[in-house]
């Protein structure tokens, strides 16, 4: 299928409804496939319901990146109904999506190896139903969740196992569902803003500026140039606070007590460092569309400089601790293992493929905002195992607090909000962050009121979930918990 | 070698657990703006420019009553401070929020402008509890930000541990539940089985704006629009997430263990 058919864009981007490319179904599927043949990633695939002639029809829009190329693409389907042939049977990457289409607008993708819904009741519970079960007599199931043992959120696991050997893994979530998606549409609303921040309440930063990020592109805008790095600063912050709280998680899995202590506290100091900014340790209320709602006025940001280098040099004590010491290396290495061509094939993001030596990251690859002008250099490292995924995030942490150093003494002078004008009507928009779980993308169509028509936000862990699956095959079940802390995957992002 | 480096490493960074609640509690951050205060005996009459600017319609004025601001709704992102010209909504920087009944974080009236702080559990409870808390966590719905904070209380800078209290990992193990989320339908079952396989008697908390009214997700279909929907609440703990501070000071304050004159805002405004 010729390339050129589909509609290449850079991040963010609007275009009018009317010039993304359509297809009939059949051709889409093949052009989707030579796409993701020649090296695509897929970002977003998600119905739009339309009146077509004969009744209620669903398009299917797909945007698909290409990260060596800097560029993105979209494509949309004829109105279709019914079903068509799967796209999973031959590109495991579109398997969530296929099944969230089929869950949302009832267009069946025919031949798909595991088609159940993605996060809805289905009367009983999202976990209630068939799991998939490897039989015979020393077989043995074991069944997590949905309430878990730690303050975390719910979601069910189905391990098959022999012995202690995990054979496979089926994750079945959902349990959050909250309706987020099913609410934008004759948006945005008052609550809309609030709802995405909490869309993945760890993630609030990241989320919140891809969709004002969405917003300011179909306004035909941008936010100025101070609020742009504020977000740059305040997403590096929520990058850090997690990476730190993650490596005191995986130590404390392990037993390894100095570290996890020590770390639980700085995860605390760079939630704080936020709250400077905002007054939210989550950076709630920080972004808005057309800037941001607070300045970091000179005494606030020295006050933000102070605390920042003992953190940093906090948390690179702590760490070393950890990697100086053989009994963390010994449990981490070759455990949980994900092959590159795994993570390829599934299409994993963030810091979960980067530690499969993939080198992905929006903030190189796509960048926008801030990170057009300054970006921390790529955290890759081989392996793909417990201790690749520790040392990826290890890595970023030194990075991330390199470049917060740097840029706090960058800050352009200026405003930090912009009136924006009404959104383009009749418009496609996208827009990809790299929050600290990897590529968080939103995209909107608005109808002809400039409102929304339908919002598509696909978190990093739709994308990661499966990675955590994989990697527990033929793993010892007891290596759950560091496996899946490894990942440290959002629950409500998923489920939204 | 390594295991000198460990100890050195231990001395020299000392105790780090802060002296709340014996010496004075961490500040909130400036921007936070801490609890609201909301006089609504200086609203004029018709204005009404409070109510839009709500995410979570938290602010009411029904015709012939007084304005009336539900901090249990309340995501305190501070835009109604901001777009009320009368000074009738003021943050007052205190980080107590904890309540007992839902009324009691109902504001406006004359003599109701403030939070009504929880008072302690009764005599028999406190007896049970007040040096032994074993709760159990069940985020339903939750984003993860209030689950985070909790988390913190953990850690070595607040030490929960010390006032006895502790999250456990079975509802078998414990004395009560501690809520987060607006209750999505699909918790709901599991939530209604975790309280029930909790043994009395017991106790439920609801921490974060969700929890207590559904937060920004109110009214979604998808919800329940919180914890009281399904269980019975016995403290409600405001915030979009509640500070940690915030969240210490409510279950201290449940189990009577806070001396007003330490961990207290100075008198001024209590």
């Amino acid at each position: 299928m010729s390339a050129v058919s589909f509609l290449l864009l850079p991040n963010p981007s609007s275009t009018p409804w009317a010039d993304v490319p359509e297809f009939r179904m059949r051709d889409f599927l093949a052009a989707t496939a030579g796409e993701l043949d020649r090296g695509g990633r897929l970002c977003a695939w998600f119905g739009v319901p339309e009146d077509a002639p004969g009744g209620a029809a669903v398009r299917i829009v797909v945007a698909i990146a290409f990260d060596n190329d800097n560029t993105l693409e979209v494509a949309r389907s004829e109105p279709v109904r019914g079903s068509y042939p799967a796209l999973t049977v031959t590109h495991p990457q579109a398997h969530l999506f296929e099944r969230e289409v089929w869950e949302q607008h009832g267009l069946e993708p025919a031949g798909h190896p595991w088609l159940k819904p993605v996060r809805k009741d289905h009367g009983a519970g999202p976990a209630v139903g068939d799991f998939f079960r490897v039989d015979g007599r020393e077989i043995h199931e074991v069944a997590v969740g949905p309430v878990h043992a730690g303050i975390i959120e719910p979601g069910h696991f189905r391990f098959q196992c022999s012995g202690e050997e995990v054979l496979h893994l089926e994750i079945a979530l959902g349990f959050q569902h909250r309706g987020i998606e099913e609410a934008l549409p004759g948006g945005p609303h008052p609550a809309t803003l609030s709802r995405i921040e909490t869309a993945s309440g760890d993630a609030s930063i990241a989320h919140a500026t891809a969709y004002a990020t969405v917003l300011e592109t179909l306004a035909g805008c941008e936010a100025p140039l101070r609020a742009q790095w504020i977000r740059a600063l305040a997403l590096e912050l929520e990058r850090m606070a997690n990476h730190a709280g993650d490596i005191g998680a995986l130590a404390g899995d392990v037993a390894f007590l100095p570290t996890a202590s020590a770390c639980g506290k700085i995860r605390g100091d760079f939630l704080n460092l936020t709250a400077i900014l905002c007054g939210n340790r989550f950076g709630r209320g920080l972004v808005r569309p057309g800037g941001c709602r607070h300045d970091l006025e000179p005494d606030r940001l020295r006050r933000l400089g102070q605390r920042l280098a003992p953190a940093i040099a906090d948390v690179e004590e702590a760490s070393r601790w950890f990697w100086d010491a053989a009994s963390v290396r010994s449990r981490f290495e070759f455990v949980g293992v994900v092959t590159p061509r795994q993570a390829t094939e599934m299409g994993l993001v963030g810091p979960a493929a980067r530690a499969c030596g993939l080198v992905r990251d929006i903030r190189f690859d796509h960048p926008a905002g801030w990170y057009r002008f300054a970006q921390p250099p790529v955290a890759v490292w081989p392996g793909g195992d417990v201790f690749a995924r520790a040392r990826v995030r290890w890595l970023e942490l030194q990075r991330s607090g390199r470049f917060l150093t740097d840029e706090l003494a960058n800050g352009p002078e200026g405003e930090i909000r912009a009136e924006i004008p009404p959104a383009a009507p009749d418009s496609l928009a996208i827009a990809l962050v790299e929050g600290w779980r990897g590529e968080v993308c939103h995209a909107a169509l608005t109808g002809a009121d400039g409102r929304f028509r339908r919002y598509k936000i696909v978190d990093p862990s739709f994308h990661n979930w499966t990675g955590l699956a994989l990697a527990l095959r033929g793993q010892a079940v007891s290596d759950f918990p560091i496996c899946n802390k490894s990942f440290n995957l959002s629950y409500c992002g998923f489920d939204l | 070698m390594f295991v000198l480096d460990s100890i050195t490493h231990r001395l020299r960074r000392g105790c780090q657990t802060m002296a709340y609640p014996d010496g004075p509690a961490p500040a909130l951050p400036d921007r936070h703006g801490g609890a609201l205060r909301v006089e609504a005996a200086r609203c004029p009459d018709g204005c009404a420019e409070c109510i839009p600017v709500c995410p979570t319609q938290a602010i009411a004025r029904p015709p012939g009553r007084t304005t009336s601001l539900d901090l249990g709704r309340c995501l305190f992102c501070s835009a109604c401070v901001e777009a009320c010209p009368h000074g009738a909504i003021e943050q007052t920087g205190d980080h107590r929020l904890a309540a007992r009944s839902r009324e009691d974080l109902v504001l406006g009236e004359k003599g109701g402008e403030e939070v009504r702080l929880a008072r302690a559990l009764d005599e028999k409870l406190r007896r049970l509890f007040g040096r032994s808390l074993r709760l159990r966590q069940v985020s339903a719905g939750g984003c993860n930000a209030c689950e985070a904070d909790i988390n913190v209380l953990g850690t070595i800078g607040w030490d929960l541990g010390r006032f006895g209290i502790q999250f456990v990992a079975s509802p078998r193990h414990a004395d009560g539940l501690v809520i987060t989320g607006p209750v999505s339908r699909n918790m709901e079952l599991a939530l209604r089985k975790t309280y029930e396989a909790t043994p009395e008697p017991k106790i439920v908390i609801a921490i974060g704006a969700c929890a207590i009214a559904g937060g920004p997700f109110v009214d979604s279909p998808e919800v329940r629009n919180g914890a009281s929907a399904v269980v019975p609440v016995d403290l409600f703990i405001p915030g979009c997430p509640p500070h940690p501070i915030t969240i210490l000071d409510g279950l201290l304050r449940l189990l009577g263990r806070l001396d007003e004159k330490a961990a207290g805002r100075p008198a001024a405004g209590a």
